[in-house]
Parts: structure tokens; sequence; C-alpha cells
């Protein structure tokens, strides 16, 4: 009988947009998840190289399952995976994730300080909150659980 | 007066602190050595096809900033129809400094944050020839 194989890591696309502050967000928070919250389960995808197209990380967006984070509406992570990948299994839009907070401070694309760090911890804290989903939902293999 | 701005990209990339040091890089053009006359725009957005990125970029000169040899930046920027002027690598740098080593992709530390600061005097002396060129000097605009 042949056995499933599920995915074992869960692949987290962050836009890093350049010229936004939630562009900058997107990008810590998501080096947040993978530092300090979910070692070893999450692994980045890099979006100018997935972009770029690179074989190895759109092949690797179609084998596990991937969560879209984005700085604005524009959704430049989210239409890139679904463009070159397939459909996401969740997607953040920090500017939305913002607004529901009530975060009305003017914020810093170029030098986070600490209102920066403190939502991109926030925001790293619901990409986790999606990451625990997809394996509680057995979308994802975890090993010594 | 021209006030068509240079475009400064770097690749952003989420896995080397060399992508850090290239988006520290362009942060310091276009903020802290010439804002009125450099600006930057989101790589991704101008990739998958933006119509306003696109615009913005039309009659303007654009310098790419690459973390590693993968040159996504550079590549990225070509796909989207415009070829950079001029394109750097972060690494070229690197073995030119050699102790100014980043240390992470979330801090780039001291070593990093002057490589930064090497790489942005270098694309402020490119925006100013670039500028004097079209008749349109920038150096000394924020003065």
């Amino acid at each position: 009988m042949e056995m499933e194989t599920r995915p074992t890591k869960v692949g987290v696309l962050p836009c890093s947009g350049e010229s936004e502050p939630e562009g900058t967000i997107t990008r810590n928070a998501v080096r947040l998840v993978m530092e300090k919250y979910r070692p070893g389960l999450v692994v980045s995808l890099c979006l100018p190289l997935y972009l770029a197209g690179d074989g190895g990380e759109r092949d690797f967006a179609k084998k596990v399952p991937v969560i879209a984070v984005d700085g604005c509406p524009k959704s430049c992570a989210r239409l890139a995976t679904e463009k070159y990948s397939g459909p996401v299994e969740a997607s953040i839009d920090v500017r939305a994730l913002l607004e529901q907070w009530g975060v009305t401070e003017s914020l810093s694309r170029s030098h986070p300080g600490p209102i920066e760090d403190e939502l991109a911890e926030r925001v790293a804290r619901e990409i986790v909150r999606l990451v625990d989903g997809l394996v509680e939902e057995g979308k994802v293999e975890v090993a010594n659980v | 007066m021209d006030d068509r701005k240079v475009y400064v990209i770097p690749c952003s990339g989420i896995g080397k602190a060399t992508a850090s040091v290239g988006r520290e890089a362009t942060y310091r053009v276009v903020e802290d050595e010439r804002p009125g006359c450099a600006d930057t725009i989101c790589l991704g957005l101008l990739t998958l096809g933006d119509e306003e990125a696109e615009a913005k970029l039309q009659e303007a000169d654009v310098i790419t900033i690459d973390g590693c040899a993968k040159d996504c930046a550079r590549k990225n920027v070509e796909a989207s129809g415009k070829p950079p002027t001029i394109s750097h690598r972060v690494h070229d740098y690197l073995k030119e400094h050699r102790d100014l080593k980043p240390e992470t992709v979330l801090d780039i530390g001291e070593g990093g944050r002057k490589l930064a600061d090497v790489i942005a005097a270098d694309i402020a002396e490119e925006i100013d020839e670039l500028r004097n060129e079209c008749g349109d000097p920038c150096a000394g605009e924020d003065e």
C-alpha cells in the first residue's frame, strides 16, 4: 500500500516591498518566524528569486503549503504564487491588519524603531497562528510533536 | 526643471544579509544622500506588471543592487522592459572591503552598515553623473 507523504515544511513568501513601511514589516516578520518562533518548520521563499524564474523556488512552492505575506493590497506575493505555483493556503495583507489594529502612527520603511519592531512581532505571531493552523489541519507533517 | 528621478532598486532577497545591505544602501541614497532626485520602487510590483510602476520607470534611469550572484534585481528589472543603466552586486564591494562583513538578515551590524555607506556613496556619485548628463544636476539640491 502506497503511503501518502505530507510536506514537512511551510513556505512563507513575504513581498518585502522596498517602497512601503509595510513591506519592511513583512520581511522582518517572516525572518522572526523562521529564526525565533518556528525554526525548522518554516522556510522563506525569496520573491525576487521566485519572480526571476528560479525553477527550484517555484517547484518548492508547488510541494508545500504557502502563506503569502503582503504589505499592501497590491498583493504581489500572493499573486506571484498563484501565477507560478498555484493557490496559496493563506495570505496576510499587513496594511489591512494595521488598520484593523488601529495603528495610526507614521511608520518608517528604512529605520524600524520600537513601533515597527513591535508590529513585526505582532505580524509574526499572525503568521505563526496560520502555520499552526496548517499543522492542526494535518496539511504538514511535524516530527517529534 | 527636469523632475525625472533615478530609481534605485535592491533585490531585497530574504535569505542573505548582503541583500539587506543592498536595501540599506538604497534607503541611504534615496532618503539621505539624494532625496530630491532618487527614489525606489517595489521590485515585486514592477515585475508583476503594475502599470503605475512601469510608467515611473519609463523615462528614468535605474540602478539595481543585488545581494547575490543570482542578480534577481537586474534580471527582474530587465524583464519589465527597462534595462538598468547601472547594476551593482554587494559581493563585489565585499571583496574590496572584507572587514565590512554584514552579520544577519535582520541586523546587518556595524560592518554591514558601513558597507551600505560605501555603496550609497558610489551610487550618489553615479546619480550626479547621470543627472549632469541630462543637464539637471542633483548634487547640492538638498543643501
